[in-house]
């Protein structure tokens, strides 16, 4: 057995299927990957890690024949072959998942999934269910080939994308952060197939900004800087270390200081227990392709952390919409330190100090044209004083901008570079500050750290915990479930809409909100 | 001499409706292609003037229609050539562009035909018509609706043939990827350049035949400025139906129709202002915006030049 072999083989020795030579890329002002030498081997997981701009992504785009290297050779099976195009790429066997959704909104699943035959060909779309179903099904991915994808969650359109990597057949399979929208068990899962997949003999590129994950999944690691590779752990070395002792050397190696810093800390309540937050039968019926709600209830205090686990897209982003306005509720109230909200627009709601901080930062987050500044009064266009009889007052927008910038610690060039070009972890700073201003009492946080990296993750998971300090009432939404362990009062778990079970955090929470998860009792 | 309900005037505005409807479905369905794709086809106009000018050299000298529909199609299609050079492979301004070659194309081909015919304007016979067997013996409608050339019933049959392909093929697939999110088509391994490239050639193929049957059909004849803001028009139909077919042949119908209320009217000696009964084309253009408008959901895509691993 051909795969057998594979992995038996010392590490160093296993065959290479790509290699970069010394690969720089440039862009305008920055040198996104600065002489970057890296092996990908075949039978090996060879996680990349690095933060927010580190110049992953691009290196990625190098393999996929979306970009092309200013200097330096890729190899692939030892012969020097620039790869032309992204069709040249998946015909030389590279498969990829890209950060950033790669479907046609418009089309169904079945139709993306076809998309790529020749034009003369009609798409074989009955093929496709039996070979989708083979896939999916080992992964615990259920797809609904007829959905329009615009119509899925965006955990469900990354599920799509991974499942149509792997009915490629590809000899090297890259996941570029293709588990941030993933569940626990769907990310578990994932790893179990890259393992599958390396003893056949495959190669896989996993970037992910989970340490957890690279330590469990990968059989090497990369660590890059700001372009550079900074850092390589093979196979034997990875294997030799306790798991705390290679968390400290990637973080020190990705932010040159050592890690400890994220552990679990829920901050202290006030003593004074009123509810500030109370849901009552809160109900949506569902959509087409979308889940709805049904009889939730609960109550957030003050000072208290609510988390909301569960498997993505079972209604946790209805149920974020629904109390922030802007999705029609079907039945149930409610209340906002005694005022009802019923009936009210996002705009009333905020008024009152409801603040809603999405999941899609620059799709209904931000205005990714508009200058920072304005990013931050977006919810106040025509309110004074930034604006006064429908003039704009660009002095009063920038002096507050500057404020905030500087109070929320967000990294940009100048105040009027748009913010879709900042990276996201800073345009998830820009939200904050914008829906943290005054009067803020409750805020629900929509994933607030997905896609960011570790730094960012901790900078996020702080300020939450200081808005809670603050005595706000905080519910937070999340599929980490790590995340919502370090930091939670306590643990609701939704399911098909409903709330099944809240939790209060402590010992072997984690294992009972699981269970939850899953569909068994606590 | 009747009035609105006699035999003759709904005879004349029915048969006058597919003549006038003809160019404008052609020009729509075309738009519609290089829409879908996500280019925004302006330069129609000028394709459509160079199909009517070289689709009349071409059914001049040869006596031919049918070389006529070739070399209109041909002219239209190397119009957009040019422009898919330009706009699509260098990604230049999509409007600028077809706004220049509308304008470049409505001067030179009156310029050519000034040098060529002087002031003269010689017709071509009348268009051969192909009855079709039984549906033409229907009184009033028969000869109305089913005494036309040939490519008339292409055109409509080709409305069916576009439903096919944006529906049931791969290339419809590519097609709508192109104009919704190209970069899904690139990396799924289809150059988003190419794609769109064919169906800016389409688009110019369809004009040219537009335009072609716009001259030597409809007039007989090839006046400057013949087509008269009718690749306008198809642009407008391609807005209004997005993406479906069916709803060019249908808005063609209509415009046709209001185009054609002027002749049928004097034909069947009606009395009204021919002033009044122009404005009624773009009356109705109004109307169909206020109507379905609003609605108009474009390519997510459409006038953005596709640029290869661009943030
Ligand atoms: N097409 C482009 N044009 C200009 N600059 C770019 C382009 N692509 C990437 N960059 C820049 O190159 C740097 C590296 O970006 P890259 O996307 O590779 O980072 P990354 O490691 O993937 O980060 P993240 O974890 O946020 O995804 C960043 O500073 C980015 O702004
Ligand atoms: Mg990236």
């Amino acid at each position: 057995m051909p795969g057998m072999q594979t992995t038996t083989k010392p590490p160093e020795m296993r065959q290479a299927i790509v290699t970069l030579d010394g690969v720089t890329k440039r862009f305008p002002g920055i040198i996104a990957n600065d002489r970057v030498d890296l092996v990908i081997r075949a039978g090996e997981v060879h996680v990349l890690l690095g933060e927010n701009g580190a110049g992953k992504s691009t290196l990625i785009g190098m393999l996929s024949g979306l970009q092309q290297p200013d200097e330096g050779r890729i190899l692939i099976d030892g012969k020097a072959m620039p790869i032309r195009s992204p069709s040249h790429a998946l015909s030389l066997g590279i498969g990829t998942v890209f950060q950033h959704n790669m479907l046609v909104p418009s089309l169904t699943v079945a139709e993306n999934l076809a998309l790529g035959g020749k034009w003369w060909q009609k798409p074989r779309l009955g093929e496709l269910a039996a070979r989708v179903d083979e896939i999916a099904r080992p992964l615990g991915i259920n797809i609904n080939l007829d959905a329009v994808v615009s119509d899925l969650s965006l955990g469900e359109q990354q599920q799509v994308e991974i499942v149509r990597a792997l009915l490629r057949n590809s000899r090297l399979l890259i996941l570029d952060e293709a588990t941030s929208m993933l569940t626990p068990q769907g990310i578990a899962e994932l790893g179990a197939l890259m393992r599958r997949l390396v003893e056949r003999g495959l190669a896989v590129v996993f970037i992910t900004h989970k340490l957890g994950e690279a330590a469990e999944f990968g059989d090497r690691v990369s660590v890059l800087k700001l372009g550079r590779k900074v850092g390589e752990i093979g196979p034997d070395r990875l294997r030799s270390l306790e798991h705390d002792e290679l968390v400290d050397e990637i973080v020190s190696k990705m932010f040159g200081r050592n890690a400890g810093d994220g552990a679990i800390s829920i901050p202290d309540r006030p003593a004074n227990d009123e509810a500030l937050l109370a849901v009552r039968d809160l109900r949506v019926l569902p959509g087409k392709d979308t889940s709805g709600l049904e009889a939730i209830s609960f109550m957030v205090g003050r000072g208290e952390i609510l988390g909301v686990a569960g498997i993505d897209g079972n209604g946790q982003k209805q149920l974020a919409e629904a109390l922030a306005g802007q999705r029609r509720t079907d039945g149930g109230s409610v209340t906002l330190a005694g005022r009802s909200l019923d009936g009210l627009d996002v705009g009333k709601r905020r008024e009152l100090g409801l603040r809603y901080l999405t999941d899609d930062r620059l799709g209904e987050g931000t205005v990714g044209t508009f200058p920072v500044s304005i990013n931050y009064f977006l919810k106040q266009i025509g309110e004074p004083p930034f604006w006064r009889s429908g003039i704009e007052h660009s002095r009063e927008i920038n002096t507050h901008a500057r404020d905030l910038t500087r109070q929320f610690d967000v990294r940009t060039p100048s105040l009027s570079t748009p913010v879709g070009r900042l990276s996201g972890g800073n345009i998830q700073k820009v939200l904050i500050a914008r829906e943290l201003a005054e009067g803020a009492r409750a805020v629900i946080f929509n994933k607030p750290t997905y896609g960011l990296d570790l730094a960012n993750t901790q900078a996020t998971r702080q300020r939450i915990r200081d808005v809670a300090g603050q005595g706000l009432a905080v519910l937070l939404i999340s599929t980490d479930l790590e995340e919502l362990l370090s930091m939670c009062h306590r643990i609701a778990v939704m399911s098909q809409g409903r709330l099944v079970g809240t939790i209060a955090n402590g010992a072997g929470a984690g294992e009972r909100v699981g269970r939850l998860m899953i569909g068994l009792a606590a | 001499m009747g009035g609105f309900l006699s035999e003759t005037f709904l005879a004349a505005l029915l048969f006058g409706a597919i003549t006038a409807a003809i160019p404008l479905l052609l020009a729509g369905l075309g738009e519609q292609m290089s829409e879908k794709a996500g280019v925004l086809n302006i330069g129609i106009e000028g394709m459509m003037i160079a199909g009517a000018y070289a689709g009349f050299l071409g059914a001049y000298y040869s006596g031919s229609f049918w070389l006529g529909f070739a070399t209109g199609a041909a002219a239209g299609i190397l119009v957009a050539a040019l422009m898919a050079l330009l706009c699509v492979r260098l990604g230049l301004n999509q409007i600028v562009i077809g706004i220049a070659l509308t304008l470049g194309l409505e001067g030179l081909t009156a310029l050519l035909h000034h040098f060529q015919f002087s002031r003269s304007y010689p017709r071509l016979p009348a268009a051969q018509v192909t009855p079709i067997p039984l549906l033409a013996e229907i009184p009033v409608f028969g000869p109305a609706l089913f005494r036309h050339h040939l490519i008339v019933y292409l055109a409509v049959a080709a409305v069916f043939a576009m439903i096919w392909v944006y529906r049931r093929t791969q290339l419809g697939l590519n097609l709508q990827a192109a104009g919704d999110k190209p970069a899904a088509l690139d990396v799924a391994g289809i150059d988003v350049v190419r794609t769109r490239t064919a169906a800016v050639l389409f688009t110019g193929g369809m004009a040219g035949l537009g335009g072609a049957y716009l001259a030597n059909v409809g007039a007989g004849l090839f006046i400057p400025f013949i087509t008269n803001g009718a690749g306008f028009l198809g642009i407008v139909l391609a807005m209004l139906a997005r993406g479906r077919p069916l709803w060019v042949l249908a808005g063609a119908l209509i415009f046709g129709g209001c185009l054609s209320l002027t002749t049928a009217a004097q034909v069947a000696g009606i009395n009204v202002p021919t002033d009044v009964i122009q404005m009624v084309p773009f009356l109705a253009v109004m109307a169909m915006l206020v109507l379905f408008g609003r609605r108009a959901s474009l390519p997510a895509a459409l006038g953005i030049p596709y640029e290869r691993g661009a943030r």
